[in-house]
């Protein structure tokens, strides 16, 4: 599973980085986590607010910072 | 030992050295700038931080976390009616990217995922230049004048710019990107007429706790003036019963938090920051935690508080050391100041202008800094000029929009906004004299 944190750097985008850890800590998996920074690759994936999550190139949540509950919630739906 | 990864440690601790021993103490201007530094930090702990930049605070929280971004977003894409698209984009600045960060991603993605570049660059200016907390404390700080000229000039701004960015290079045919712009989650749905009250309310409460003293003793300002606590506490109750009706505050916690805010009022009736603080610190707990909305509202306003009370801060510092308080100096001599930027001349302007687009103001610190360079002898004009360039660009930020637009459009949009804020500070000048 690839779950990809979309943002330009700032707290709002790290907030949602350590949400999707702790999500993936509290479940007890691994997943390769990448931050998305650039933001030709950003738009590519058709995110126009950040912050945004995307899991397994879905892209799950855009706009908000996503609790960890809500992130774990999305991660358990794919693992299915 | 690595000299190519220790020479900036070793550059920093030599910098601070030489800058410790020669400290320019006793001479009477450094001495001078460094306690009008402290002077203006303590004016606006006194005056603002509590009775201003709290409510606000808590107003951009909520324009950030209720005002429904996917509604609005729908009208900046691909296939949205262009003209509203304009409109929207140059007004929903402060409603998209209340974090300044979220301004760029959002930029690239309307300029090649939705309505163009157009509305794009319209929003690109419009968002720094419309922040909420910014227009509020310009208003605060620098007057109701350069408020009001602030939040209208950069509406037009937007407009104006985006339109002629939209024509100049109307014959670029922008491949639109394949891509599917991804909507944002929609929010909870409260009926519009609620948000709009809960909003209404907020800055009511704001606009009154912080109405000014007239100059003089009689008239319908005044009146206001002299009732401002009583029309404060009115429609700070009124906050309470909505806050308890339509965001499941529970009543009893909401109780426990005005109760004491009102007999705190009674016993101290010429310290109304007693009583409003206390109203604040309540508000903060019983939100902060609350697992609804209200938490969701708290977590977001706490965020802006974070992120931008430690920059004004330095920025206060900064305009203090530089210029002092109003009708006093910091290091640079009012003479400078005047000259540069006195008066309204187009040369004054043009500066103002410049400097604004190149320098870096972090969020709010445009307003102390201002409220020095006014207090030294700058011109209201330069000044609107300076509000209107200095926000929204900045170097850095212009490389990045060019790494989007490319560097024919980057620079014509710079130019656009430095030629428009010049014209502008010259008319706005003219107008108040």
């Amino acid at each position: 599973m690839q779950i990809k944190v979309f943002g330009p750097g700032c707290p709002r985008c790290k907030k949602t980085e350590e949400n999707a850890v702790e999500a993936l800590k509290e479940l007890n998996l691994e997943a390769e986590l990448v931050k998305v920074s650039d933001l030709q690759e950003i738009m590519s994936h058709g995110i126009m607010m950040t912050p945004g999550l995307a899991i397994d190139e879905k892209v799950m949540c855009t706009g908000k910072i996503p609790s960890v509950e809500e992130i774990k919630e999305w991660i358990s739906e794919k693992a299915r | 030992m690595d000299w190519k990864k220790e020479w900036k440690a070793l550059l920093a601790i030599v910098a601070v050295f030489l800058a410790s021993f020669y400290l320019p103490l006793e001479r009477a201007r450094f001495d001078n700038a460094i306690m009008e530094s402290l002077h203006l930090v303590k004016w606006y702990a006194q005056e603002h931080v509590l009775l201003c930049l709290v409510p606000a605070f808590f107003i951009a929280g909520a324009i950030a976390v209720f005002v429904s971004q996917a509604s609005v977003i729908r009208y900046l894409g691909a296939k949205a009616n262009k003209v509203l698209a304009f409109g929207v984009a140059s007004v929903s600045g402060s409603i998209l990217a209340v974090c300044s960060c979220t301004v760029l991603p959002l930029f690239a993605g309307i300029y090649q995922m939705g309505a163009g570049l157009g509305p794009a660059t319209a929003f690109l200016y419009s968002g720094p230049a419309i922040n909420v907390l910014a227009i509020i404390l310009t208003a605060r700080i620098l007057g109701i004048g350069l408020g009001i000229a602030r939040a209208v000039g950069a509406i037009l701004f937007s407009v104006v710019i985006g339109l002629l960015m939209h024509f100049i290079f109307i014959r670029e045919d922008l491949q639109q990107a394949d891509t599917q712009a991804a909507m944002p989650v929609p929010e909870v749905t409260r009926p519009l007429w609620q948000n709009a009250l809960y909003f209404a309310t907020m800055v009511a409460i704001l606009v009154f706790a912080n109405w000014g003293k007239p100059g003089t003793n009689v008239g319908t300002w005044y009146a206001v003036y002299s009732a401002k606590w009583i029309v404060t506490s009115v429609v700070s109750a009124f906050f309470a019963i909505i806050l308890v009706l339509w965001f499941d505050l529970k009543g009893s916690k909401v109780l426990l938090v005005a109760i004491p805010t009102a007999i705190l009022a009674f016993l101290f009736p010429h310290e109304p920051m007693v009583a409003f603080a206390a109203g604040a610190i309540g508000l903060s707990i019983i939100t902060s935690t609350d697992k609804g909305e209200a938490g969701e509202w708290f977590l977001s306003t706490w965020g802006f508080a974070k992120q931008i009370l430690p920059l004004l801060f330095i920025g206060v510092l900064a305009a203090g050391v530089l210029l002092g308080r109003p009708e006093h100096e910091g290091l640079i001599p009012s003479t400078w100041v005047s000259r540069a930027v006195g008066g309204n001349s187009l040369h004054s302007n043009l500066f103002a202008s410049v400097v604004g687009a190149f320098m870096y103001f972090a969020t709010l610190t445009e307003v102390p800094i201002l409220q020095g360079l006014i207090g030294s002898g700058m011109g209201k004009g330069p000044a609107l000029a300076l509000l209107l360039a200095g926000p929204a660009l900045s170097l850095p930020n212009m490389l990045v929009i060019r790494s989007v637009m490319g560097t024919k459009k980057t620079v014509a949009f710079v130019s656009l906004v430095v030629v428009m804020a010049t014209f502008s500070g010259m008319l706005y000048g003219a107008l108040i004299e």
